[in-house]
């Protein structure tokens, strides 16, 4: 089938078979490896994307589902030269260690800060609760996403 | 030394080189990689736990569009390839060796556990690979399964040649005296314990990527090692895919590992014997739901123990009895997991004189059992923890008051245990009395007091905790069974303009040692951090190396770079003489310079590499060049040990248990970068608390895997656990150039026995096994 959708700000005609999922296009189409598959049943967030301005998890998604969607991946915030302050808090609070849950957690934390105005270490905690992260116990995701929720809206690169 | 230095040298808390890539996404793991022509793997899996193959009808698959070929067991058989060896012979307690049982890279004949692949289907995608494997008719002849741990012994047999499915009978200590010492003991304290099933877990599955070059003979393997150099022996001298220098591993970005990727495994070898075959670069990313059902295990004892204490509370004797489970095939380091990895750390941080262990490692047809996290270690950890305590609560003593009577004290180093081990160095009441003040112990009542005010119920628990770690001292290892040595490589390139690219043995997949490693050379070579690149994990750039596990990339690996630095400055030392028209006694290196002492005369590092690559005024009997390398085999192991302290609530209507507060206090000896540490602790406790508050791999009584997915699998999530208190007390360890420890495992070994203290103490029940989940504790308060 035909899709048509927009990936980092470039617009992608594609013609895929019907059950391919997003994170494939994302992956294998477009060649975008910074999403990550850890899991086949939704449950770990690795592959979480924006999706017009929503968080998915891209391993949900069917071409169908995303004709004309606009699409933010972890390669689309930020550059090494110029990061988006939640990657820039996640290196700066020491909150990776593998780096494969990384990008699937920035991408789900930058909209926990931009949908939450009061963010405490618990509503953190329950807002990455679908994103699994098996080297930090958590502890420094926290830290670094309260630290990013710190940095005034301005300085914000999205 | 100067700021620069100082800023990003040993004991800096340096953020990460590693992480820029990972955060932009830049990352390159295994399955990011794909090469031109490249064909897809599906692994035909057995779905019986236990079977025999009777035939295999791959016709209908090899119609459907796309698929090149179906390759099975009996295929690898036929190509005469060997079987995956157990890399550690466990000696039993008659003598004899241990029964080995044939482990096939793919199961040929019988299958011994759900999900164990029995072939492969290659095709020119994944999709028509999966369409291929569904087609192929395999008639099996289902046997009985062997699950059930309490009567395994006295079940049918499952290997031919191991009677009583025991692959051995292992002790260690005395059992006379120990049994002795019980029976006068004044108080004794039985306890019967469960070490819970636990599947790993790294976030990025196991992948695999094979490359056949049929010109040059060459077979290139990418693929999620934490050891690619230990892989490459494996896989040419036992398997016998090709000749050594026929066969590069790289092991690029790896993303996470906890002792799962540490192992030979079926599909990585079926990947480049396939590639070869179909002449065809072939990939295989395993899905969750494999991962589950074919990543090597962790953990899986009963165990019964005895502590005897004298009058005052001494300990007299303690008496452990275990039964391991193996799984159906002993991987990589099955056998020493539950053996010296295990026994040989019963002795705690305790002065108990007699000491006996015997463990029984016994087959089943569940997926083969290795080392995970800590490995072994939590496993006695919990042992002796659980005991301890459970005798500070029949004796009526506050057990830190207990630990520390018997607590090994500072002038008694080094100590040497009634299990074989020989710690160099500690100080256990000095991380214990930190942990307390953290903990705010004394404060303890209050809360109590506080929180059954609210209907709750509070509870505390510590673990003292020792771990033996930095494997290994090679001969020692090789005399109890080791098949290869356990030292480490490094080399340290110097190019000519003064800059360094470091190879080294050990693997990072999380561990950051691109980072750690590079200030450890900046630091002893007195140049900037930023000229410092670290290679790993590619066996077509390191010479060799025996990877990353059991907390030993540091104290071994890093120990490997101190020395090869040496060699470099004494070289540079005969350079700068040369150059300087001084005698080489009279120049020192001092922070990066070759200086002439008592005289202003002093040539750079860079000038001297420069020198040693354009040898124009140089030593006549000096070769050019500034490169050089070590291997480092440790004298002895590590010893980290420290004090976890756990606070826990329960929720007495629902049985929900709340982890309100953790400290870990840990002696890691010194500390190259503070930062990284802490954040090791951290994730190491929160898999501790993990196992003891939530996961739990369980098989149905007909070997089916129940836990099989994230939604039947609990794995902690952010809203499990709280932010933790990490400390640490530095006693450094005596025998190794950096005084390190390790600190990858202690965050895993200390803190289930801390928590299951504190669980238990809450409800007041001490038979309460992990995971304690809301049902199991609800059930308790009833």
């Amino acid at each position: 089938m035909k899709v048509s959708l927009t990936v980092n700000g470039d617009r992608h005609e594609l013609d895929v078979p019907e059950n391919t999922l997003l994170v494939e296009i994302i992956r294998e189409r477009l060649g975008l490896t910074g999403t990550h598959i850890g899991c086949d049943t939704s449950q770990c967030g690795a592959c979480t994307v924006h999706m017009n301005g929503r968080t998915v998890k891209s391993c949900s998604l069917l071409a169908g589902q995303i004709d004309g969607a606009e699409i933010t991946t972890i390669e689309g915030i930020g550059t090494p030269e110029d990061l988006h302050p939640m990657q820039a808090a996640f290196r700066e609070c020491h909150a990776l260690q593998c780096g494969f849950c990384t990008p699937g957690m920035i991408m789900r934390a930058i909209e926990l800060v931009e949908q939450t105005p009061e963010l405490d270490n618990k509503a953190v905690r329950e807002g990455l609760e679908g994103n699994i992260c098996r080297c930090t116990g958590y502890h420094n995701i926290v830290e670094a996403v309260l630290h990013a929720a710190r940095v005034p809206q301005s300085a914000r690169a999205e | 030394m100067n700021e620069a230095k100082s800023a990003t040298g040993i004991g800096a808390s340096v953020k990460r080189k590693e992480d820029v890539r990972f955060i932009t996404g830049s990352g390159c793991y295994t399955d990011d990689i794909n090469q031109p022509g490249q064909s897809h793997a599906a692994f035909l899996r057995s779905p019986y736990a236990r079977a025999r193959i009777e035939s295999i009808d791959a016709s209908a698959a090899l119609e459907i569009e796309g698929v090149i070929a179906v390759l099975t067991g009996a295929d690898m058989v036929a190509d005469g390839l060997g079987d995956i060896p157990c890399g550690w012979l466990v000696k039993q307690k008659d003598g004899s060796d241990m029964v080995s049982a044939p482990h096939p890279p793919m199961a040929a004949t019988q299958t011994n556990y759900v999900g164990e692949p029995y072939g492969v289907v290659i095709a020119d995608t994944l999709a028509a690979a999966r369409l291929g494997m569904e087609a192929v008719l395999t008639d099996f002849t289902e046997l009985d399964a062997i699950v059930d741990l309490a009567t395994v012994r006295d079940s049918e047999q499952i290997h031919e040649g191991v009677e009583g499915n025991l692959a051995f009978d292992w002790e260690l200590g005395e059992r006379e005296a120990t049994e002795a010492a019980l029976a006068s003991a004044a108080h004794v304290t039985r306890l019967d314990l469960t070490n819970n099933r636990l599947i790993p877990n790294a976030m990025e599955p196991r992948a695999a990527l094979g490359i056949f070059d049929k010109v040059s003979g060459e077979h290139t393997l990418y693929t999620t090692s934490q050891n690619p150099h230990l892989a490459r022996l494996v896989l040419s001298a036992f398997v016998q895919i090709a000749p050594e220098h026929k066969l590069r591993i790289v092991a690029p970005d790896v993303g996470g590992g906890f002792g799962s990727k540490i192992f030979i495994y079926a599909e990585e070898t079926a990947v480049i014997w396939a590639a070869r075959k179909v002449g065809r670069p072939v990939k295989w990313t395993a899905d969750r739901s494999e991962s589950f059902l074919a990543d090597a295990h962790g953990r899986d004892h009963i165990t019964h123990a005895e502590l005897g204490t004298d009058e005052e509370g001494r300990f007299v004797a303690l008496k452990v009895q275990t039964t391991a489970n193996l799984g159906a095939y002993l991987s990589t380091f099955g056998s020493a997991v539950p053996t010296y990895l295990y026994g040989t750390l019963m002795a705690g941080q305790y002065s108990t004189p007699n000491i006996y262990v015997e463990v029984q490692g016994v087959y089943t047809n569940t997926a083969p059992v290795d080392a995970y996290r800590g490995a072994g270690r939590p496993e006695a950890t919990y042992v002796v923890e659980r005991i301890v305590e459970t005798a500070a609560r029949e004796l009526g003593r506050d057990p830190v008051e207990l630990r520390r009577l018997n607590m090994i004290k500072p002038d008694q180093f080094p100590y040497e245990t009634p299990v074989a081990l020989v710690y160099d160095t500690g100080n256990y009441e000095a991380s214990l009395a930190k942990a307390l003040v953290h903990a705010d112990y004394a404060g303890f009542a209050e809360r109590r007091a506080a929180a059954a005010a609210e209907g709750k119920r509070r509870g505390i628990g510590l673990a003292c905790y020792i771990e033996a770690c930095g494997l290994a001292p090679s001969n020692l290892a090789i005399q109890l069974g080791a098949q290869v040595g356990l030292y480490e490589s490094g080399e340290i390139r110097v190019n000519p303009t003064g800059s360094v690219t470091v190879f080294t043995g050990s693997h990072s997949h999380g561990q950051g040692h691109e980072t750690t490693f590079a200030q450890v050379v900046s630091d002893k070579l007195g140049i900037p951090f930023e000229d410092v690149e670290v290679v790993h994990g590619d066996t077509g750039r390191v010479e060799f190396g025996l990877g990353t596990y059991g907390s030993r990339s540091l104290a071994v690996g890093g120990s490997a770079l101190i020395r090869a630095a040496e060699k470099l400055i004494t070289k540079g030392r005969r350079i700068a003489a040369h150059m300087l028209e001084a005698e080489v006694d009279a120049v020192e290196f001092i922070d990066g310079d070759f200086l002439v002492k008592d005289s202003n005369q002093s040539l750079s590092f860079a000038e001297i590499a420069f020198a040693a690559y354009v040898p124009a005024n140089y030593p006549e009997d000096l070769e050019p060049g500034f490169s050089e390398k070590a291997f480092y085999d440790p004298e002895n192991f590590t010893y980290p040990a420290g004090t976890h302290i756990a606070e826990v609530e329960v929720d007495v209507d629902t049985g929900v248990v709340e982890l309100k507060q953790f400290v870990a206090v840990d002696d890691f000896g010194n500390v190259i970068n503070p930062m990284i540490v802490t954040g090791q602790v951290h994730g190491g406790v929160a898999q501790g608390a993990g196992q003891a508050l939530l996961e739990q791999a369980i098989y149905d009584e007909f070997g089916q895997l129940v836990t099989g997915s994230y939604m039947d699998y609990c794995m902690p999530r952010a809203d499990d656990v709280p932010d933790f208190t990490v400390d640490t007390t530095v006693t450094p360890c005596t025998h190794n150039p950096l005084g390190v420890k390790g600190c990858g495992e202690a965050g895993a070994i200390g803190s289930p026995a801390a928590i299951m203290n504190a669980v238990t103490d809450a409800v007041g029940d001490n038979s309460i096994s992990m995971p304690a989940t809301s049902e199991k504790v609800w059930r308790a308060l009833r």
